[in-house]
């Protein structure tokens, strides 16, 4: 599905920012920038258990973001389907940071805002990073029953009889616990917030002349 | 030697046979185990995919609270927890760039971390410190032949290259065999138990459960063993909708590895928490015997 609109070499000006943005987020991956080296070979997506869910594949999704087309990638659910199990990273030939490329594309997604439709998966992550904020622990029972409210509260009663099974057993405390040095995690949170001044982003440039493999820079 | 203990929020939840189980097996073999004082969750996969340098900043802090006990390691069970940790680590040392935000982060909150602490597997700690053989010597029964699925799930081996091989993993089954039980062909081993995808896409985590469940039920696994207490979780508390959405009719009992050691060295069932877990390990499939 070619557009027309597209002129080989050049990129659309929000696909540059989020080309930026996902560029700063992948230069803090160390090895990141071997993604250029990708032959296309496969052995990701043929190691990956949920690919078969996928609507892009790992591989298809390093030719996209060579492509310019990191807008596509995000309004696929590929990246939220990720189960981290970094097989394909063990097996990559060209030894590519693929798992850690997709976390650096979840927080793109995120400081974006690009989602797939209908779709708040992200907002597990969301929910987790909140709970662990104000407790310094996680706590599964909060996590999930605030996760479901917004996601499907439906899924809820579905899960009740296990939650009970659980409680039986002594496997699911019923309320968070504090740590207490909460006062350091709060210290690191606003330090780390002054810290990510909006840096100077690079304007992403095609490298021209190299279709589709002049793709980091 | 001292070790630290870092439980993590899983083990004090839904992982509790895992903590109950891996401190009565440290206590036997007389190895000293303390708790993280005030530790922090690590963040597991989720924080990751939200910020990467305050993700990095709030799991150093466990290590920089871990350094101010004189160079003990420190003992991580569940896989997130350990290669969160361990990642921690080899990010700030490969990142100077990461490390340099980290430490004026953590210093904010008056804490440092010199990257000083090794982060270990219980797995790694009991096979690698201890020895098979002593802990075979300390044993007072046998596992009678229990034919068992070893299961080590994704994390505990990858991406981090530790102690033992990242697709083909034996460290597990080494210390089981030399206890008497008989670890079956398992070629799934270390593929995903799909981790929280349970809870954002569990049409495709029962997906990947089921396959586990009858690789290890096709090659005469009577149990599973696992080292992750989610790997343990999603094995064992979906088998009746795995059931209802594939047909099957799995009954497997899924036991953490450290309770089945623990069953060698003697210890009792409520010690190992094995009341706790959901499919009951049935007495009569682990004959032990002097």
């Amino acid at each position: 599905m070619a557009d027309s609109s597209r002129i080989p070499g050049s990129l659309p000006a929000s696909e540059r920012e989020l080309r930026s943005a996902f560029m700063e987020q992948a230069r803090l991956v160390p090895g990141g920038e071997r993604i250029a080296r990708c032959i296309q070979c496969g052995t990701c997506t043929g190691s990956c258990p949920v690919s078969y869910a996928m609507d892009i594949s790992p591989r298809m999704l390093i030719a996209l973001f060579r492509a310019g087309e990191i807008e596509r990638i995000l309004r696929s659910r590929t990246i939220w389907i990720c189960a981290s199990c970094y097989m394909c990273t063990t097996r990559c030939p060209q030894n590519i940071k693929i798992t850690d490329t997709l976390y650096a594309l979840k927080r793109t997604a995120m400081e974006a805002g690009l989602y797939p439709d209908r779709f708040p998966v992200y907002l597990l992550s969301r929910i987790f990073v909140q709970i662990m904020n104000r407790y310094g622990r996680n706590h599964e029972g909060l996590l999930l029953l605030l996760y479901y409210l917004r996601r499907n509260p439906f899924g809820l009663l579905r899960l009740v009889p296990l939650g009970i099974s659980m409680l039986r057993k002594g496997r699911a405390p019923l309320f968070p616990s504090k740590i207490k040095g909460i006062k350091t995690i709060r210290q690191i949170l606003r330090a780390a917030k002054a810290l990510e001044l909006p840096a100077e982003k690079e304007a992403a440039k095609y490298v021209k002349g190299t279709v589709g493999y002049g793709a980091v820079g | 030697m001292e070790y630290l203990y870092y439980p993590g929020c899983s083990l004090e939840s839904a992982g509790r046979p895992y903590d109950e189980s891996l401190r009565a097996v440290f206590r036997v073999l007389g190895l000293p185990l303390k708790e993280l004082e005030d530790w922090n969750c690590c963040g597991a996969t989720m924080y990751m995919s939200v910020d990467e340098t305050t993700s990095l900043a709030i799991s150093a802090r466990n290590l920089a609270l871990a350094e101010r006990n004189g160079g003990a390691d420190l003992v991580a069970p569940c896989s997130a927890c350990y290669t969160v940790l361990l990642k921690t680590n080899r990010f700030l040392r490969d990142s100077p760039e990461l490390k340099a935000k980290v430490d004026r982060i953590l210093g904010e909150a008056g804490l440092s971390c010199k990257l000083a602490v090794k982060v270990r597997h219980p797995l790694d700690v009991l096979v690698n410190d201890v020895g098979v053989e002593a802990i075979a010597q300390a044993a007072r029964w046998t596992l009678g032949g229990l034919p068992f699925a070893p299961y080590y799930g994704c994390q505990i081996v990858r991406p981090e290259r530790g102690f033992d091989d990242p697709e083909y993993p034996t460290t597990m089954d080494a210390l089981l065999e030399r206890l008497g039980a008989k670890a079956v062909y398992f070629p799934m081993k270390t593929r995903c138990c799909g981790g929280m995808l349970m809870t954002t896409f569990p049409d495709v985590c029962l997906q990947l459960v089921k396959e586990l469940l009858e690789c290890a039920t096709q090659n005469g696994g009577r149990c599973v063993v696992t080292t992750c207490p989610l790997c343990q979780i999603n094995l064992e508390a979906y088998q009746k909708r795995v059931n209802r959405k594939f047909g099957t009719a799995f009954d497997v009992p899924v036991l953490v590895f450290t309770q089945l050691l623990g069953l060698a060295l003697g210890c009792s069932e409520e010690e190992l928490g094995l009341q706790r877990n959901l499919v009951p390990l049935k007495t009569e499939l682990v004959p032990l015997h002097a």
